[in-house]
């Protein structure tokens, strides 16, 4: 497959409450955007567990977004907290082992932002696009050394 | 246990989605996908004929998994979980995929990309279904009783409320007498009635209903348990006393800030709060020639940011009062903004500028200087509209501070695991969605503590706030969606990670068997929200129709390797 012509596979975790919402609204209201994408429903951002997006990266799956409630709005009071925690130290992790950060998205959308979620939707996929097939290459960034 | 037997539905949804997804084309996929026994398109599968099919087919191809790709969960799920329960399935063996909102609707002019789309969504959404287990919901009983904290306007409302519909009430107030700030009050605005006029009803048919037992000079001091099934301690000068309860009302009111070194307070006898002017009105009427009131002292500052709602009335209400007592007197409101929010509020507003209060603005680069020797007998005000500097000469400052969250907040936010918010007042559940209830279920917030509100609104939220406690009351049980986390105790380790991170303090560390310690998960108050487990380094964790396996057979149906 040539670069021109990658398609990125791509899965989106929606919490139940706010972003899933938004991602309906963005259907309802026919905002288009690359098809790339694949959700997963799950009730709230801190339900996605970091283990999954690494399954994600090994199975075939090019780019990770973790979107959730804006901070302050989560249904289950702290919920999004805990993912921005934990998601920061995967990114860090993914940097570790030479995958690159970017592949995993971590932003926030309400259950009022379908342009948002257009928006964080057709530029992340450019972004992956541009990073290319995950796993193609080992070692996708320098693994830092001292 | 008998093969997995899955039946796909693909709904055309007219053509929302048929025009643009080749639906026969997806349900030939699907046909082909392992432990798939039966596949078919519906034109709508929501539709009375569509539902029909489905409970048909089940019995027909003997399914015990249900796939329906078509639209939103959000909307539609309830509806096919219903009806696959009502072919004698389990709610929980069903499985929603979105090939509308998020397919066809999204990618309308790329009917191939569509296409491929779908059919990877549903293979994710098969893969999930395969793994989907039988669910119960857990019930649970819940105590027509209910623990009312408070007894001010907003308490006694809602305990007359509850009480009056046969509920028994456990009002508990921590001063020795009924009736709140509102004791304190002369006037209520807009009305100008007296305030003992209204609350002195109210405080004897509390005393007096059969159906509330009163708690005076008493706090609440232990609360465990959860919705429907509250237990409760109370504790007063002369021991305690326990008592369950199945939902509890927040109603302690809020505090008036002393504004301590502002403005002359403390330093000049006749500079006071509007509450100490309250008083002096109802005492001794002042007859004053000059009086200032000085609005927003302590708040729309830096430290403390919120307006308190309720002072710019205040003062229209003291200052008209003050013009009422001597008609020759010059009476000015110094204020930032006026806020007479209402239409009420408005005419009490121009009734105000026509009985000849003064109104001027002042900003905060250049705040009213208080000037005198023992007293303060001019007041210096650089007037923002007109670029100069006033000399008001006063026997009286009133200072208007702001409703601040009471003392006992933060105790009460403890012992019942509800939050505060940044200002310090309780937070609830959801502004618009889920107001005057927190996000714990049974709990619930009214008054001036859950923000700065006037008598009316603080009524209103009290009868709001009651009629929801009545719902679980009148039901007589919940329901818990059956979505929670349950712990395998072979992997529990007990080391409390997941009771750190539940937000509903839903799970506790009990006593295994075998002498361990592990975690234990209360299914009433778990609201699903799965942070536990992925907070759970021992993967002992899991959540009920989002188990680490359902998800990561999704996600290995998503990816590319196995196309």
């Amino acid at each position: 497959m040539s670069e021109h012509t990658f398609q990125p596979r791509i899965i989106a975790f929606c919490c139940n409450w706010c972003s899933y919402a938004g991602a309906d609204l963005a259907g309802v209201s026919r905002l288009q955007m690359p098809a790339d994408f694949h959700i997963i429903r799950v009730m709230c951002s801190a339900r996605v567990a970091p283990e999954w997006v690494i399954k994600a990266l090994l199975n075939g799956i090019d780019g990770v977004m973790v979107l959730g409630c804006h901070i302050g709005d989560c249904h289950y009071i702290s919920g999004n907290h805990r993912a921005a925690k934990r998601f920061v130290l995967l990114k860090e992790m993914l940097s570790f082992v030479g995958v690159n950060p970017d592949r995993l998205l971590v932003d926030w959308v309400s259950a009022s932002e379908g342009r948002k979620f257009q928006k964080l939707v057709t530029e992340f996929i450019e972004r992956v696009r541009e990073l290319g097939a995950c796993g193609q290459r080992h070692v996708e960034i320098q693994t830092p050394h001292r | 246990m008998s093969e997995t037997r899955v039946g796909v539905f693909v709904c055309h949804c007219g053509t929302n989605i048929g025009g643009v997804v080749d639906v026969p084309a997806v349900v030939e996929y699907a046909r082909a996908l392992p432990y798939v026994a039966h596949v078919e398109g519906n034109l709508y599968s929501c539709s009375e004929e569509g539902l029909s099919s489905l409970k048909q087919s089940i019995h027909e191809h003997h399914l015990n998994r249900v796939v329906v790709a078509s639209c939103t969960p959000r909307t539609h799920e309830p509806l096919f979980k219903n009806a696959c329960e009502e072919a004698g399935l389990n709610r929980y063996l069903f499985e929603f995929v979105n090939i509308r909102e998020h397919c066809s609707w999204v990618h309308s002019r790329e009917g191939d990309v569509a296409t491929d789309k779908a059919k990877r969504l549903i293979r994710m959404g098969v893969a999930k279904a395969c793994l989907l287990e039988p669910q119960d919901e857990a019930e649970s009983g819940v105590i027509p009783v209910a623990l009312v904290i408070g007894g001010g306007i907003a308490g006694m409302t809602a305990a007359l409320n509850l009480a009056r519909q046969g509920f028994h009430v456990h009002l508990v107030e921590k001063e020795a007498q009924l009736g709140g700030r509102l004791l304190q009050i002369n006037q209520l605005c807009p009305t100008d009635e007296e305030s003992f006029g209204l609350i002195g009803p109210i405080i004897q048919e509390v005393e007096e209903h059969g159906q509330i037992t009163l708690y005076v000079s008493s706090t609440v001091s232990e609360v465990s348990g959860y919705v429907g099934n509250f237990q409760i301690t109370v504790a007063a000068d002369d021991g305690e006393q326990k008592f369950d309860a199945g939902t509890i009302i927040v109603a302690t009111g809020a505090d008036v800030l002393q504004p301590v070194g502002m403005y002359g307070y403390g330093q000049f006898p006749n500079v006071l709060t509007q509450l100490e002017l309250e008083d002096r009105l109802k005492a001794e009427p002042p007859i004053v020639a000059g009086a200032v009131l000085i609005n927003c002292v302590g708040s729309r500052i830096p430290e403390r940011p919120y307006c308190s709602r309720v002072c710019c009335m205040t003062s229209l209400k003291n200052a008209t009062q003050l013009k009422k007592l001597n008609p020759d007197a010059h009476v000015y409101v110094l204020h930032r903004d006026l806020l007479t929010y209402g239409v009420e509020f408005e005419r009490y507003y121009r009734q105000a500028m026509k009985a000849g209060v003064r109104f001027l603005r002042y900003d905060l680069e250049n705040p009213p200087q208080i000037v005198g020797r023992g007293r303060a007998e001019n007041v210096v005000v650089w007037d923002a509209l007109r670029g100069r500097e006033l000399h008001l000469p006063v026997d009286l400052v009133v200072l208007s501070t702001p409703l601040v969250p009471g003392p006992d907040n933060a105790t009460i936010s403890r012992l019942l695991k509800v939050p505060l918010g940044e200002s310090g007042f309780f937070l609830e559940a959801h502004i618009k969605l889920r107001p005057v209830e927190f996000a714990t279920d049974g709990i619930y917030v009214c008054g001036t503590t859950r923000w700065p509100a006037d008598v009316s609104e603080s009524i209103s939220q009290a009868y709001a706030a009651s009629t929801k406690a009545a719902i679980p009351m009148r039901m007589g049980v919940v329901t818990a969606e059956a979505i929670t986390a349950y712990s395998e105790p072979s992997f529990c380790t007990g080391c409390g990670t997941c009771v750190v991170t539940c937000p509903f303090n839903a799970i506790e560390l009990q006593m295994h068997g075998n002498g361990r310690q592990v975690a234990s998960v209360n299914v009433v108050q778990c609201k699903g929200c799965g942070s536990c487990v992925a907070a759970c380094p021992s993967k002992a964790m899991q959540q009920r129709g989002f188990t680490d396996w359902q998800v990561l057979r999704m996600i290995e149906a998503c990816g590319s390797w196995i196309d």
